[in-house]
């Protein structure tokens, strides 16, 4: 029992980190419209930033500041969303398609950068011994995956409350306006780059926090982790939760992750042991028909795009309506 | 940057002091590979004039339009709004200027509601600023709702405040000229380029739209009026410009230009 217990909180939270990075790329497509293909080294640099900060130094290795977690995640959403302003103000001027090949290419060079920085990123052995929040009840197992869930359904708060502050405000208006037509937004006003390169950098930021949060949850990382079959699983979650939806991230990032894990057993239990690392292939292809199905049934998701009017302006729209309804008549 | 005032074609330019210039072309051309859509254009919209812009098709209005709008820029030849050389500046700078336009086909943005349409032509909004929106909820609260009051009253003199609620991609073609011009006037400008308000407009609400295209007018928008309507032409505009094969064919008072045997002609299809 407490076994099931702890491996569903050790589920949730791995889920729940996903969700994080989900969010993040929420913002930048589900909001704003940019195909962004790179997500694996954006989470990459979160997890690395922040391992680098918060490990304990090591020799031969530069780094290793013994900082508090906490510095480490912002310093890893910080590192992310950095890298993401860079990337997006060289390319966001060019015609859309651009970004997704920049954002592909800087996956692949981080991810060989990773490989290959040996003396600050340890190379193809990674990083290991990153501290994990609450490692002081690692004696208590269950606690401490109760604890380590409680943290990461705090950060999907914040994170959620943090955008659906920014998607809702006139902000977020102008983010979906110029999704939707950008002449016409241009014409009322508003810099399509300017916009779009904060939307990148902030969905940039979340997705480091995310990985940031998932690296010390792991407590070890290599750049085996940050291949594209990462950035393919998130766009997955986001696709079949319902892109533009922050709770359809969320959903999305939970049931997938779910699929994966349990296909994960499934071929462990199924196939004898030497057909195993060719068995995981298979995984992907559950998510893959997972999102075909997804697609044909429901092609906005399963929850689809919220409707994103303010709260408050729906409140103020139905108080007014009754004494707006009667006086139609207009004079000039 | 060429300062050439035009020659005594124009019945009032010649001070510059007694009857400003609000927004003015100096030799606008554009060409397609090779093909000049507008050739060597001067124009002056003056302070509180409706200036209209007729044409057959193809004679560059659009062109024109675009170029003065800051959707495309000139092959050479130069913008000035109030004085100031706006050649090189995007839409999105020019109507910060007070310089707004709308579309020929119309270009909401479907799926939002109509509202929130007229809501994103409001102009230096705190919350429109990531970092306002964020730290600064009350202030952007106090914005929205600044907004939220000049935008109804904007669908209130459009006769759209039954639809506000509604998303922009139910509405008629009518509904969404109207649309068009509630979100323009949302920025306040100074200078509103109208591009065919009245096509596909049944006639109770062409008058409607002349009606409200009088009341602007009246508050002080200088107004670039595109149409082919020549009723709503000569009922509206002080004077009208001709232009055929990118150039200008004739300038004046609405009824004398309409008369002119080389505008007749342009219209008939014997412009070459």
């Amino acid at each position: 029992m407490i076994d099931l217990l702890s491996y569903g909180a050790f589920f949730l939270t791995m889920a729940l980190t996903y969700a994080v990075i989900c969010l993040g790329l929420n913002l930048q497509w589900g909001q704003t419209g940019l195909f962004n293909v790179g997500v694996a080294g954006f989470v990459a640099v979160g997890a690395y930033v922040s391992s680098i900060l918060t490990t304990p130094a090591i020799d031969g290795r530069l780094g290793g500041f013994d900082l508090p977690i906490v510095i480490g995640w912002l310093g890893g959403g910080l590192g992310a969303g950095i890298l993401c302003f860079l990337l997006g103000a060289l390319t966001l001027r060019l015609r859309a398609d651009y970004l997704a090949i920049a954002t592909f290419g800087a996956a692949v060079v981080i991810q060989l950068t990773l490989l290959n920085l040996e003396g600050i990123t340890g190379g193809p052995f990674g990083i290991g011994f990153i501290p994990r929040p609450f490692g002081g009840l690692a004696e208590n197992p269950s606690l401490f995956a109760i604890a380590n869930l409680g943290v990461l359904i705090l950060l999907v708060l914040v994170s959620y409350f943090a955008l659906q502050r920014l998607t809702r405000s006139p902000w977020g208006r102008v983010l979906r306006a110029l999704r939707e037509d950008e002449e016409a937004a241009k014409a009322l006003g508003k810099d399509p780059v300017t916009y779009r390169l904060q939307a990148f950098a902030i969905g940039g930021f979340i997705m480091g926090l995310g990985g940031a949060a998932q690296a010390h949850f792991i407590g070890f990382i290599a750049p085996d982790n940050y291949m594209p079959t990462l950035t393919f699983q998130v766009w997955t979650m986001l696709i079949v939760g319902g892109s533009g939806n922050m709770r359809g991230a969320i959903l999305g990032a939970v049931l997938v992750w779910a699929i994966w894990a349990l296909s994960g057993s499934l071929v462990a239990s199924v196939f004898p042991p030497d057909q195993q690392a060719r068995a995981a292939s298979l995984q992907i292809v559950l998510i893959g028909v997972a999102l075909c199905l997804v697609l044909l049934l429901r092609p906005y998701g399963i929850l689809g795009e919220a409707g994103t009017v303010r709260a408050p302006l729906r409140r103020a729209l139905r108080r007014d309506l009754n004494s707006h309804s009667e006086g139609q008549k207009t004079d000039v | 940057m060429t300062q050439t005032m035009e020659g005594p074609q124009g019945p009032i330019e010649t001070d510059p002091a007694k009857t400003e210039a609000i927004l003015s072309a100096r030799s606008l051309t554009r060409s397609f590979q090779g093909f000049k859509a507008v050739d060597d254009l001067s124009l002056d919209l003056h302070q509180g004039e409706i200036l209209g812009l007729i044409g057959p098709n193809g004679a560059g209005k659009t062109t024109m339009f675009n170029m003065l709008a800051g959707s495309l820029l000139p092959s050479s030849g130069s913008i000035l709004l109030d004085g100031k050389d706006i050649s090189r500046e995007g839409a999105e700078k020019r109507l910060r200027r007070g310089l707004g336009r709308t579309f020929q086909i119309p270009r909401p943005f479907p799926e939002m509601t109509v509202l929130e349409n007229v809501l994103c032509g409001a102009q230096g909004q705190s919350g429109e600023r990531a970092i306002s929106a964020f730290f600064r909820p009350g202030k952007s609260r106090q914005d929205e709702a600044r907004a939220l009051e000049k935008a109804r009253h904007l669908t209130d003199f459009l006769m759209l405040s039954h639809l506000e609620n509604e998303k922009a991609r139910v509405l008629s073609g009518g509904q969404r000229k109207l649309l068009e011009l509630a979100r323009i006037l949302m920025a306040d400008p100074k200078v509103i380029l109208l591009d065919e308000p009245a096509a596909g407009v049944n006639p109770t609400l062409l008058q409607e739209i002349m009606a409200r295209i009088v009341t602007l007018n009246e508050q002080g928008v200088s107004i670039l009026l595109i149409e082919h309507n020549m009723d709503m032409v000569a009922r509206l505009c002080s004077r009208v410009m001709v232009m055929a094969l990118g150039q200008k064919l004739a300038e004046g008072a609405p009824n004398a230009v309409i008369r002119d045997p080389e505008v007749v002609r342009a219209y008939l299809g014997d412009a070459a």
